[in-house]
């Protein structure tokens, strides 16, 4: 990136520009001492807060899934134990899940960007937003201590009667700190909803919102009304291992179909506060490298709306060969189908945003159009799922395995990495290596790809999930997959070598250093304390690119 | 490149029939994601920022949506995925109801193994033999954990549950040896929970389902097990207890106490020897104790196959086939 070399466009009236002041005098100066962050209410901290603890847990599920593959470099288990592989698989789904996915870019980049965004102060309640963090803290270290004490070997999805009658690991300890993390979710949630509803700038009408903020936004409502059904099934698990109060295991009269039903009543729309808030990156990203105005503004917000709203009707698709009515499969596979349809209307308007745009390649486009590409393929591949007579083949096997990873890695994960790199120079008041971020990119595309792509075919081919131990005619796929995971691992841990030395190193950045549009560029990089030194007026819509002027500037 | 694909044949008219829906639904998505990576590389070379080409006059306003074009790629989409759904739908609700006329055998899951039990007593542990060309039905359930009777050769799957009984069948029509795997995770070694299909030729199934000395039919040793845990001494014909006769309920209704009809189905037995207080039959005292701890899951398969003979032939007491 070019720190300097771009003009920043006019600002509007009384909106002050941005500029290189002293770090000193931004919000990043208002103490450095480890007391004065854990006591922070400012939501530009507390966004750090929650990257330095999710970055911690992004490596450490990463650890996990990197025992595993090379586990599975040989059809027999000769690395680890059975035990030992069933309580990998569960602690990498349940960290990346809770502790990493869920929180990522709402907790870290809807912190710190949704009040710049919409021109507020803070959010509405910044104490509370330091309280989510602490919950946070406190679930982690619980769920940290179920691992550290032998771990659990149930899944992430704690099915029924195996969770509360069969397994013998620290279920009770693991769903504790699942259970306490859910408040920090439900709270933040909460804060984003009021800040949205109560605190935007004069003229920021809520068809002037960027998508990032229509995403989070709708991601915040799911949160609020998905984690208490998750809540509650947790404590219906507890209660039927701790008291033996029958219900979910039939041997005591309970249903162990209730507890699915539960679990994904919260687990699908899960899915859908991971990706929201990913595409709402891939929307301010995209618009600002091709230098153009999002293509479709209204149905690209009411695709938003839409994916959250279908997103509560379909969680029954997880459970096609489970037992439940052939009818219900029939009506879930119905209603999957329809919430295909915002996800690719998204896809194809992106696409579209680049037509006639004046596009450069920085290492956060490149990220942007990673995701566009990983999460279509993720897409396509959820209509082979959501298939009833394919689920039946591919349900539990690799295939699904590809299919989540492929929206959830190959989507949510490179969408927050383009947003680390579209909004470090904001955050941090620095640049980082171009060229290194770029190199990360495209190691990281190639090395998910070889990783996630083989487990298509192994699932066609039959291999189930989870298995410690696999027939050999399944070992060559199982090596490309391990090859690319390794290739994959190289790439993740790039920006956390080049990122942190930027802070040292990079060169100051300017308050506008993509030549973007939106309130956060309006003001310092980093921000001072109080975001904006006078209130900002928003007196049109967002992303107002004029490509045409941006190539006749920047052209040949 | 053949061995990434080699083991991957159907062993069934319905395996060939999801392949197909399989490989159509391939060149579809294949094509569309071919299309849009296309259509983005293009726009992204021709409106890279250098590419010294006219966007239109300077002051011309941007493109930012054409109502026509988003018609389009909502309502075409829609009516392809509505296609892929019904096709899906069509072949799932096929495959949910067995045909008439079907080979009944009795699987029993648990941690972490598979017990089969065919219809004459020829037990066997992980390996399931079928004949060739035959519908086989499969009554399936579990006396621990959910596990899943995955066959991969004939693209069928269902979880087996504990507490009920659920059905899959499949007509083989290639002999040969197929993988079995427990698709749902069920604890330490759910990844040996497998075993193997042997689809023999008929004449050879014959020779083998009645070699190896088979003590008794499943319905005999029910029979037995009927009077060993005193069933018969309320059920049977010269009971004195007033007691519900079990001949010919099988596959039929029956009135209920609470004037509701319970259709007699394999979970309806099982549910009426473990809770009997559940659903009494009308006009009946509900006077029978559970046999909840004393009879195994086995022993339920047995009884069951017993109650199934006296549903085809009420006087005679004995094979099921």
């Amino acid at each position: 990136m070019n720190a300097t070399s771009v003009s920043s466009p006019p600002a509007p009236e009384g909106v002050p520009t941005g500029d290189a002041r002293p770090i000193e005098q931004s919000y990043l100066g208002a103490g450095s001492s480890l007391w004065s962050w854990l006591t922070t209410v400012d939501h530009k901290r507390i966004a750090i807060l929650y990257a330095v603890a999710i970055t911690a847990f992004f490596f450490l599920g990463g650890a996990a899934a990197t025992l595993m593959r090379v586990e599975l470099v040989t059809p027999r288990g000769d690395l680890v134990s059975a035990e030992t592989y069933n309580k990998l698989f569960t602690a990498h789904g349940m960290i990346m899940v809770w502790f990493f996915l869920i929180p990522s870019i709402p907790t870290t980049f809807g912190n710190f960007l949704i009040p710049l965004m919409i021109g507020a102060r803070d959010l509405a309640f910044p104490r509370l937003n330091l309280m989510s963090w602490y919950v946070y803290i406190a679930g982690a270290c619980i769920t940290v201590a179920a691992l550290i004490a032998g771990g659990v070997d149930t899944g992430w999805t704690f099915y029924t009667p195996f969770s509360t009658m069969f397994s013998s690991s620290y279920v009770i300890l693991a769903i504790a700190g699942v259970f306490v993390v859910g408040f920090s979710s439900i709270l933040t949630g909460l804060n984003f909803i009021v800040t949205v509803h109560r605190l935007r700038a004069p003229g920021m009408t809520w068809f002037r919102l960027p998508l990032f903020v229509w995403a989070i936004y709708a991601t915040s409502v799911i949160l609020v009304l998905a984690t208490p059904v998750l809540a509650m099934t947790l404590v219906l698990l507890l209660v039927e291992r701790v008291l033996g109060i029958g219900i979910f295991d039939p041997a005591l009269g309970g249903d162990p179909l209730l507890f699915q039903h539960l679990f994904w009543f919260y687990s699908h729309p899960a899915v859908y506060i991971m990706v929201l808030p990913a595409m709402g990156v891939a929307s301010e990203v995209i618009t600002c490298f091709a230098h153009k105005p999002v293509f479709g503004y209204r149905m690209m917000a009411y695709a938003i709306l839409a994916i959250a709203t279908i997103g509560f009707l379909v969680w029954g698709h997880h459970m096609f060969v489970s037992g439940q009515s052939v009818y219900a499969g029939a009506t879930f596979s119905l209603l999957s189908y329809l919430v295909a349809i915002p996800s690719a209307i998204k896809v194809f308007n992106w696409t579209a945003t680049l037509y006639k745009g004046s596009i450069t390649f920085e290492a956060p486009m490149l990220y942007a159009l990673g995701f566009v590409g990983l999460f279509m393929l993720g897409g396509l591949t959820g209509l082979f799922v959501a298939a009833l007579a394919l689920d039946v083949h591919l349900t539990d096997t690799y295939f699904v395995v590809a299919h989540f990873h492929y929206i959830m890695v190959g989507g949510s994960v490179m969408a927050y990495f383009a947003a680390i790199h579209y909004w470090w120079p904001k955050i941090t008041g620095r640049c980082y290596s171009e060229g290194w971020a770029r190199f990360a990119a495209v190691i990281i595309f190639v090395g998910f790809n070889l990783t996630f792509f083989p487990q298509f075919l192994l699932g066609a081919g039959g291999m189930p999930r989870r298995y410690h131990e696999y027939a050999p005619e399944f070992q060559l796929l199982n090596v490309l997959s391990s090859a690319g995971a390794s290739i994959l691992a190289a790439g993740y841990l790039l920006p956390l070598l080049y990122l942190p030395w930027s802070l040292r190193f990079g060169a100051r950045a300017s308050g506008n250093p993509w030549d973007a549009r939106g309130l956060e560029w309006q003001t310092a990089s980093p921000p001072p304390v109080e975001n904006f030194e006078t209130p900002p007026v928003v007196p049109e819509r967002p992303y107002d690119y004029r490509p045409q002027a941006a190539a006749a500037e920047g052209g040949a | 490149m053949r061995e990434l694909f080699a083991w991957h044949v159907g062993a069934s008219p319905y395996a060939h029939r999801v392949d197909v829906l399989f490989w159509t639904l391939t060149g579809i998505t294949g094509a569309v994601a071919l299309g849009v990576i296309t259509v983005m590389a293009v726009f992204a070379i021709r409106y890279r920022r250098e590419a010294v080409m006219a966007r239109g006059p300077i002051d011309e306003p941007p493109v930012t949506g054409k109502r026509w074009v988003e018609i389009c790629w909502i309502v075409i989409p829609l009516l392809i995925f509505l296609a892929v759904y019904v096709w899906g739908a069509n072949l799932y609700f096929q495959y949910a109801s067995p045909p008439a006329k079907t080979l009944e055998v009795y699987v029993l899951a648990k941690q972490w193994m598979w017990k089969v039990e065919h219809g004459n007593g020829r037990r066997e542990i992980n390996e399931l033999h079928v004949p060739r060309g035959q519908a086989i039905k499969l009554v399936m359930t579990s006396q621990d954990v959910i596990h899943s009777f995955y066959v991969p050769a004939f693209r069928v799957k269902r979880d087996v549950l504990p507490g009920r009984y659920a059905v899959l069948w499949f007509r083989p029509t290639r002999s040969g040896v197929y993988h079995l795997f427990c698709a749902e995770y069920c604890g330490t070694d759910h990844s040996r929970m497998g075993g193997r299909i042997l689809v023999m030729e008929p004449e050879d199934f014959g020779r083998w389902v009645s070699s190896g000395a088979p003590t008794a039919t499943l319905a005999a040793a029910g029979e037995e097990k009927f009077r060993a845990f005193g069933c018969g001494g309320c059920h049977g014909e010269n009971a004195t207890v007033h007691a519900p006769s079990l001949a010919g309920i099988f596959g039929h209704d029956v009135p209920l106490a609470t004037g509701q009809f319970a259709h007699v189905d394999e979970r309806y037995i099982r549910d009426s020897i473990l809770m009997p207080s559940r659903d009494i039959a009308a006009g009946y005292p509900d006077v029978m104790p559970s046999f909840t701890g004393r009879v195994s899951e086995e022993d339920i398969l047995d009884l069951i196959a017993y109650v199934k003979s006296l549903a085809s032939a009420p006087s005679a007491r004995g094979d099921i086939r």
